[in-house]
């Protein structure tokens, strides 16, 4: 098998045009030339959810109230993602450049920056960028404004409708949907949440035009993705790749040559066993995913790092909804049972259709992709779960 | 006018308005969708997910008390998919909760065990039992609500009962995950945080989580004590609504078959507290006369107004808890429960010759702060506890069926003298606006001598659903005595449901309002919908008792407190005269500032 390297893109992180050349830009163009750009572009939301960013952008700008609201979503808690970290260490200024755009675009002149609590210590540092930046806007005569909002810890809270409550100074549980977030959002406003890392590809959509950024990928994967590396692999970091790889062609350049499975997207997402690495591209297509890429060996227990995550979202399920909360129990125990032999293993086939339950009648997303990585790991490795 | 949606539910056409959910649509075709978190009178919570349908297109099954309706969809609600998710659903919830139904209080009685019942949850198919890791805590120190997590389902309806309808939020969720619960400020018991002890949340909760305190078995043992003389009274609410649980019609008023049965269950001797309705009537309508006399012609710069009704214990921890600085305020009249109380040991010992010693006193109340009240230490003027048990209309029932009595069936009779005998003015006391309709038509009267200048005596303003409601009475053609009312306009303000205390109590604080007189009752409806009263409760079920109670009121033969014989006799033999030496001894009492936290 020949050794060729994945395409490496440096749209994130690449610094050459200054924040307030990229914002002249973009305040040169009309609304409708942003968001038919971004449109053109083919830009999905980059949190996991793949939401066409421009339509998001578009439906709140159409919304009959006037008081609107941009929001970065910083929550960055999927387990085995770090890359939003990364970019608002290095390149600030161009996700705070992503949300005034959206600002300019939707009508709004109050931002917010909801960072994750354990995130603390990019506070101070990033509130010296906003400051500058702030000076920036304030040269430019643009009338926008950006707060930082600290999360406290609850994975919930990276859920759009429970991060609107948690800044609202309420309990962080999700809402019900409809209204969406484009009509009735913070505060019960029209608000556009994006992840960090699609505001700075919004940015950079607009500095560079469509065509650089819908060239890379695929179809349903247009550009490029900033990837969390992490597990058994020698080249564990942060990556930016165009979309549209393959999990084998990915394992061949960061596995460590026994690679038996990769989770793609995090505990929310899915397990892609070897036999199927081949099949599988890393996209819409196929598996998507928030960043986060683990990679397992062979010495490790696929029963362990489904009890980790299992545990892991038993303990950050807000509690309310009954399939989550209750659900997320039933599977670690049912597990557990089924290991020490307390549960036969037809027992299994029980907490699959369980979990298939939680995926069409959970609350919101966290209990709805609980099953994601139980079926796939469940699936493909019904061995390790008895034996 | 909104416009209207067409949609299809199980192949059914049906055409609604916008904003409809798919739940309320579904029960208009008379198609039943199960439901646990969702409640008539709250907000949508979304979160039991009991309520799932299938709606074609879609991915996931929504919750339909939380869907609204758009154009065009093709609901399925008893698809095999909908029904797998909802028996899910059910044998999640069971592996949670502490299914010991045969012992539980509920049992018979409970949402969930309805539900287990008709999903046919079967032993062998069920998850993993939770419970033995759970640690769940009873709370059982309040004398009014028992708090038993293990029974708890987190549907989050009395939390949202505590919030949106009280304004209280004594309770309130805690914690994450599958630690999540219900909790206090501070997880202290129910007895010491803000909780008024309405027991709204004990109405709406589905489960046994929460309970009334009972104390069937106290009573009994007290009828059947042969050296204890017991006696029973019945507050005006109980009457219109005890029939629910036995049977009968919602709305019927069944106060002589009531009133049989208590004599058949053992009670020596069966009055009502419609009797001291009446003398809180005359009570608080002289204190209200005498503050106004004080404040406008001695210009007695101590004398606090508007005066608050002090009838209901709810309200009466509410204000103690939320606006200490308005105690004084209060009426200082007590309850007319706890003015029973106190004179069944003192007045009606003596007339029926019986050491007020061996009296028990017990009460049937629609209420569960009426445990507390009559815990409160105050409450012991006659020299002995007032009020010994305290029994909600539910337990009353209970008591019932237990006798093996089939109400509905029972003659009518009479309540026993004295204190039985009671007027239209104190029936009313049951629904909200009554005990300021009835003062209107007893303080008018004292004040000009004339009946108060309303079609039939029925003061319409105050009356209603309406949350707060203002009415203003101008005096003319007083009395000599009372001629510095003259052409004065007397501004009342009734409200009901705690939430609503609070608009009241805010405006009265920020001085954007003048009222001379205020009612509050805690609870939704006044007493007619109180902690204490049969299960299920909603708007049109309070509207119809309701409309029982102004209908008993309508029939009365007296329909003014200060014409009730009974009330004329014991001002002549006992009290003397209103506010007098006797009454504040007995029949008045003080207050206490209480923290919020």
């Amino acid at each position: 098998m020949s050794y060729t390297q994945l395409k490496r893109v440096d749209l994130i992180f690449d610094t050459e045009a200054t924040t307030k050349d990229i914002l002249q830009t973009a305040w040169s163009k009309t609304n409708e030339q942003i968001v038919n750009e971004l449109l053109e572009s083919g830009l999905k939301g980059r949190g996991g959810a793949g939401f066409p960013t421009a339509m998001k952008w578009k439906f709140t700008s159409e919304q009959a109230e006037k008081e609107r609201y941009v929001i970065c979503n910083a929550d960055e808690g999927e387990p085995g993602t770090f890359k939003d970290r990364e970019i608002l260490f290095k390149v600030p200024q161009k996700v705070f450049g992503g949300m005034a755009v959206c600002a300019k675009v939707i009508g709004a002149t109050q931002g917010f920056v909801y960072l994750r609590g354990e995130y603390r210590f990019l506070l101070k540092e990033l509130q010296k960028q906003l400051d500058d930046f702030h000076a920036i806007l304030k040269a430019l005569s643009i009338n926008f404004n950006i707060t930082i909002i600290m999360g406290s810890g609850a994975y919930i809270c990276g859920e759009e409708s429970a991060l609107f409550e948690s800044m609202e100074g309420k309990r962080g549980e999700p809402r019900n949907k409809p209204p969406y977030p484009t009509i009735a959002g913070f505060r019960s406003k029209p608000t556009v949440i994006n992840n960090v890392e699609t505001l700075v590809y919004a940015f950079m959509i607009t500095k560079h035009g469509a065509k650089k950024f819908k060239d890379l990928g695929t179809a349903d994967s247009r550009g490029s993705k900033v990837f969390s590396i992490s597990g058994d692999t020698p080249k564990a970091g942060i990556y930016e790749l165009e979309l549209g790889m393959t999990v084998d062609q990915f394992v061949e350049e960061f596995g460590d040559g026994d690679t038996k499975a990769v989770q793609v997207g995090g505990a929310s997402g899915f397990c892609v066993p070897r036999k199927k690495f081949k099949d599988t591209i890393i996209g819409f297509e196929g598996v998507p995913t928030g960043g986060s890429m683990m990679l397992f060996n062979s010495s490790r227990s696929m029963y362990n790092v489904l009890h980790n995550y299992l545990e892991f979202f038993e303990e950050e399920s807000c509690g309310q909804c009954t399939p989550c909360r209750v659900g997320c129990q039933q599977l670690i125990k049912g597990i557990e049972a089924v290991k020490k032999g307390e549960k036969h293993a037809v027992y299994l086939d029980q907490l699959m259709k369980l979990s298939q339950t939680m995926k069409i009648t959970a609350k919101c997303g966290l209990g709805q992709s609980v099953a994601n990585s139980f079926s796939s790991i469940v699936d493909n490795f019904k061995e390790e779960m008895i034996y | 006018m909104a416009k209207n949606i067409n949609i299809k539910i199980d192949g059914i056409t049906v055409s609604v308005p916008e904003g409809t959910t798919i739940l309320e649509a579904a029960r208009q075709l008379n198609i039943q969708i199960p439901t646990l978190c969702y409640h008539e009178d709250l907000c949508i919570a979304g979160n039991c997910r009991v309520c799932v349908v299938e709606l074609k297109g879609a991915r996931t099954l929504p919750a339909s008390c939380a869907m609204p309706v758009s154009e065009g969809m093709d609901v399925l609600t008893n698809t095999l998919k909908v029904r797998t998710a909802r028996k899910h659903i059910i044998e999640l919830l069971l592996s949670e909760h502490n299914a010991q139904c045969t012992t539980c209080y509920k049992n018979g009685k409970c949402e969930l065990q309805d539900l287990a019942s008709e999903y046919k949850i079967s032993n062998g198919e069920t998850f993993i039992d939770l419970v033995p890791s759970k640690n769940y805590q009873i709370d059982s120190y309040s004398p009014s609500i028992i708090k038993d997590d293990s029974k708890c389902i987190r549907c989050q309806r009395c939390v949202r009962t505590c919030e949106e309808l009280q304004h209280v939020s004594a309770l309130g969720v805690a914690y994450k995950g599958d630690k999540m619960k219900i909790s206090t400020f501070f997880e202290n018991p129910m007895f010491e945080v803000v909780c008024t002890n309405c027991g709204q949340c004990v109405n709406r909760c589905p489960t046994g989580a929460l309970i009334e305190r009972n104390y069937i078995d106290q009573v009994w043992d007290a009828i059947y004590d042969e050296n204890t003389h017991v006696v029973v009274q019945t507050a005006p609410a109980v009457r219109v609504a005890l029939g629910e649980d036995l049977g009968i019609e919602t709305g019927e008023i069944v106060t002589g078959k009531m009133v049989t049965a208590l004599k058949r269950l053992g009670f020596n001797s069966v009055l009502d507290t419609d009797f001291t309705a009446d003398l809180t009537i005359i009570e608080e309508g002289n204190e209200l006369l005498t503050r106004l006399k004080r404040a406008l012609v001695d210009k007695d710069p101590s004398v606090r107004l508007p005066m608050a009704t002090s009838c209901s214990p709810g309200w009466i921890k509410f204000i103690e808890h939320t606006y200490p600085e308005y105690l004084d305020n209060l009426s200082t009249c007590k309850s007319p429960q706890q003015m029973f109380g106190a004179l069944a040991k003192t007045y009606y010992a003596q007339k029926r010759k019986i050491d007020p010693a061996k009296i028990i006193s017990v009460s049937i109340m629609p209420c569960t702060a009426k445990k507390f009240e009559a815990d409160r230490p105050e409450m012991r003027s006659s020299g002995y506890k007032d009020v010994d048990f305290v029994l909600t209309t539910r337990e009353l029932a209970v008591m019932i069926k237990q006798a093996g009595l089939d109400f509905g069936k029972l003659p009518e009779s009479d309540f026993d003298s004295i204190m039985g005998q009671s007027t239209g003015a104190a029936v009313i006391f049951g629904a909200t606006g009554g005990v300021m309709e009835a003062a209107l038509r007893t303080a008018y009267e004292v004040v000009t001598g004339r009946e108060v200048p309303f079609d039939d005596l029925n003061i319409t303003p105050v009356r209603g659903m309406d949350g707060v409601r203002e009415a203003a009475v101008t005096i003319s053609g007083t009395k000599p005595e009372w001629s510095f009312l003259e052409g004065a306009t007397l501004k009342t303000v009734v409200a009901h449901g705690l939430v609503n205390a609070k608009k009241v109590m805010d405006s009265v604080r920020d001085g954007k309002a003048d009222y001379h007189f205020i009612e509050i009752m805690a609870c939704p409806g006044g007493c007619l919908g109180g902690g204490g009263q049969p299960v299920p409760t909603n708007k049109e079920i309070r509207e119809k008792r309701a409309k029982a109670i102004y209908q008993e009121d309508a029939g009365k033969p007296i329909r003014k407190s200060h014409e009730n014989p009974e009330i004329i006799g014991i001002y002549a033999e006992f009290l003397k005269e209103p506010l007098g030496h006797k009454s504040h001894e007995l029949l008045h009492t003080h207050y206490k500032a209480r923290q919020r936290y």
